[in-house]
């Protein structure tokens, strides 16, 4: 009886083409578009959350950790005490950077030349915030000027000693050549910007390594955050348009007839969201595939995570759009109902802007969107390539989402049982 | 054996508003039971508490015995609601076999449904064709083939003809009696009093959810006039005459209304007394009465007010 209620919506389905453009055409555009836009899209995160593994342990490092969590634009964790966990908390996600003081940083940390004379700091990075990095580089040279003026003072002697030799006019000239070409340096910012071949900053007062650890691989980091988000954002409209498909036949009778056959409430009900569900299944496949195919969106060799998302996620949907439904009288009250939730949910769940470049208040408030824990697991699985058991928490948020939604629109239903 | 349907004191109200108000009835196999009543009378909710869709506030209805609800009584049930119940985009083989499979039906159980179904309703041919390419009376035959693919027993149609052209309409009441013919019983609401005497076996004339008259037409209008008919005589400013003759003004105004036992005799006197006062007549009706007198006369009001 499921079977053929869902065979139904699909009947239904072929024959309209307006809800056929908008499950599959219009998601695809919309994708398309915004991966377009933002597809090399130059972000930023303010503040920065990053965290700093001091492994040095010395005076110097200690004066510039504080430093750093002095800085209005970084919140700085301290609590990680190796690199490999501080890496792990850039490749999960829970900071956008990690620094690395190394063994040996305090000796020396300062330059004034590209020769680095201590051990270099290490910055760990996520290529989808790309401009995090460089923000943190830039806020070291600041806190080092702050916390370390002694140690500018030695490096200064240090360049003094080797450079002048004495205050004779050779010496001084020598000094005052060496100055100039420091101030020349300073002065340039590209000059001293400039990445060094091993792929770090140097020419700043701290050299740094970067290194990216999640995604160096991925040639336009957003589009998997967009097929996922916008992905999210369609299946709400056309789950909620499926689940209106029970106004029209309140409406013209249909129900009536449906509801006096051997077909219950309950029956009909979880036909609507089977219908519902695997509609929405087969537009995130196609959004996918579309991904797969324009954007290098490696759904093949995420193909479990994609299914275990997919799945759970239609299912919410479904779920919320039968609940939409259930609760609205007509057609339009259910359309200017979607548009708001759909739009709202969408917008802070992180389909229309990635959550990450979000104040972070904005962040924790998109956890009471389904989009925004759908997006988290499909980012999970394409973005940071961890296992589909990592899902865990997505998945069972997801299906608590679509049974809870699924009581209330049997609850709501009731009103179509009996009058 | 148990009939049909046997409701009890059926009751059943939306706040403080009565719609339906004790009624109680039988239905008897291959007998086709006219409700008959303006819009708003209850018999609409009186169909949907016989299907289920409405829980009666008091009363019991028995379905060949069954409780109303019951799977047994929803497999002898077919309901054939008011509106055009389908799916317009899907062709007319596609909703029956929709519906057909609702009511459990499947394989060659279906097809052979699903052929008879088409033919009873004469769509065979457009029988690939999407619904909402059909006319009113095609929408119409196919909402009442749709609710007969389970070969219910008891049918429950309610203002079938709603919205049809007069051929169509003729061809409905021909599919109703072929209905009959097969001894299949017959709830069959309508505010059409034609639609009454031409297709009903007994008539139950129901008025503020209550049942005000029940019988075969015959009998009502015999219960109701004896054997008097009714004449209206169409002339102007002539109320105390025609009270003088037993008249009463007609509701429109401009005629007035005679009851008469012996028209030959009655007529003739009324027409001499008037040509007698002067009274210029217009024109003039003779008319038997039929179910919407009846109605008028219980309840005071037309039928389609």
């Amino acid at each position: 009886m499921i079977l053929d209620i869902i065979r139904t919506g699909f009947m239904n389905l072929r024959r309209d083409r307006g809800a056929l453009m908008l499950s599959f055409i219009v998601p695809i555009a919309f994708f398309s578009i915004f991966a377009g836009i933002f597809g090399s899209r130059k972000g930023g995160t303010d503040p920065i959350h990053m965290v700093v593994v001091d492994e040095d342990r010395s005076e110097f490092s200690r004066r510039f950790v504080n430093a750093l969590k002095g800085e209005a634009g970084l919140r700085v964790e301290t609590v990680r005490q190796d690199p490999a966990s501080a890496e792990q908390a850039v490749k999960a996600g829970d900071v956008s950077v990690a620094v690395i003081l190394p063994k040996g940083f305090g000796a020396a940390p300062i330059s004034f030349s590209h020769e680095t004379v201590g051990a270099r700091l290490q910055i760990l990075n996520d290529s989808s915030d790309p401009i995090a990095a460089q923000v943190v580089f830039g806020l070291i040279q600041k806190a080092a000027m702050i916390s370390m003026p002694d140690a500018m003072a030695t490096e200064g002697t240090r360049m003094l000693d080797r450079y002048s030799g004495g205050l004779t006019p050779v010496q001084r000239a020598r000094i005052d050549s060496s100055m100039a070409a420091l101030r020349s340096h300073l002065d340039a910012p590209r000059d001293s910007e400039r990445t060094d071949p091993a792929g770090g900053l140097s020419g700043g007062l701290i050299a740094a390594d970067i290194r990216d650890v999640v995604g160096e691989n991925k040639k336009n980091p957003l589009v998997a955050f967009y097929a996922a988000g916008i992905g999210v954002m369609f299946l709400l409209f056309s789950a909620s348009a499926a689940g209106g498909a029970m106004l029209d036949e309140a409406d013209n009778g249909t129900l009536d007839r449906i509801l006096s056959s051997r077909v219950t409430m309950t029956t009909l009900l979880l036909g609507k969201l089977g219908y519902a569900a695997l509609l929405g299944f087969l537009q995130l496949t196609v959004m996918f595939l579309w991904g797969a195919f324009a954007f290098r969106v490696e759904l093949f060799r995420h193909l479990d995570g994609f299914l275990v998302m997919a799945i759970v996620t239609s299912l919410a949907s479904a779920s919320l759009g039968l609940c939409l439904a259930a609760s609205c009288k007509t057609r339009a009250q259910l359309s200017s109902l979607t548009t708001l939730v759909v739009l709202v949910m969408s917008a802070l769940g992180g389909s229309m802007v990635p959550r990450f470049i979000m104040p972070e208040f904005l962040q924790k408030i998109g956890f009471v969107t389904f989009n925004a824990w759908a997006i988290d697991g499909f980012t999970k699985i394409f973005w940071r390539e961890e296992p589909v058991t990592h899902v865990w928490l997505q998945v069972v948020v997801l299906l608590g989402a679509a049974v809870v939604f699924f009581a209330v629109a049997r609850r709501l239903a009731r009103r179509w049982e009996v009058a | 054996m148990a009939p049909p349907l046997r409701i009890d004191s059926l009751a059943k109200s939306y706040g403080n508003r009565p719609a339906l108000a004790g009624v109680s009835l039988e239905v008897a196999e291959g007998e086709i039971l006219g409700l008959l009543g303006p819009n708003g009378a209850g018999k609409t909710t009186m169909i949907r508490c016989v299907v289920g869709r409405v829980v009666p506030s008091a009363g019991t209805i028995q379905v060949f015995g069954d409780p109303v609800g019951s799977g047994a009584a929803r497999a002898r049930i077919g309901y054939i609601p008011q509106e055009i119940a389908l799916y317009g985009r899907l062709t007319a083989a596609e909703n029956l076999g929709v519906f057909g499979r609702y009511n459990g039906l499947s394989g060659e159980a279906l097809d052979t449904a699903m052929q008879s179904c088409l033919e009873w309703a004469g769509l065979q041919e457009r029988a690939r064709e999407p619904v909402m390419s059909f006319s009113g009376g095609m929408k119409r035959r196919l909402n009442m083939a749709a609710g007969l693919l389970h070969r219910p027993r008891l049918i429950l149609l309610d203002e079938p003809t709603t919205g049809v052209d007069p051929q169509s309409r003729q061809r409905i009441y021909a599919m109703v009696e072929e209905l009959r013919a097969q001894g299949v019983s017959v709830i069959y609401t309508t505010h059409y009093m034609e639609e009454a005497e031409r297709l009903c076996d007994r008539v139950a004339i129901i008025d503020h959810g209550k049942i005000i008259a029940m019988g075969a037409q015959a009998d009502l209008v015999r219960q109701s006039f004896g054997t008097r008919s009714e004449l209206t005589v169409y002339c102007d400013d002539a109320a105390d005459w025609a009270a003088s003759m037993g008249g009463a003004p007609s509701a429109g105004g401009g005629s007035y209304r005679f009851t008469v036992t012996d028209p030959a005799l009655e007529i003739a006197k009324i027409l001499e007394s008037a040509r007698a006062k002067s009274i210029r007549v217009r024109d003039l009706t003779f008319k038997a009465p039929n179910l919407e007198s009846v109605f008028l006369h219980l309840t005071g009001r037309e039928l389609r007010e």
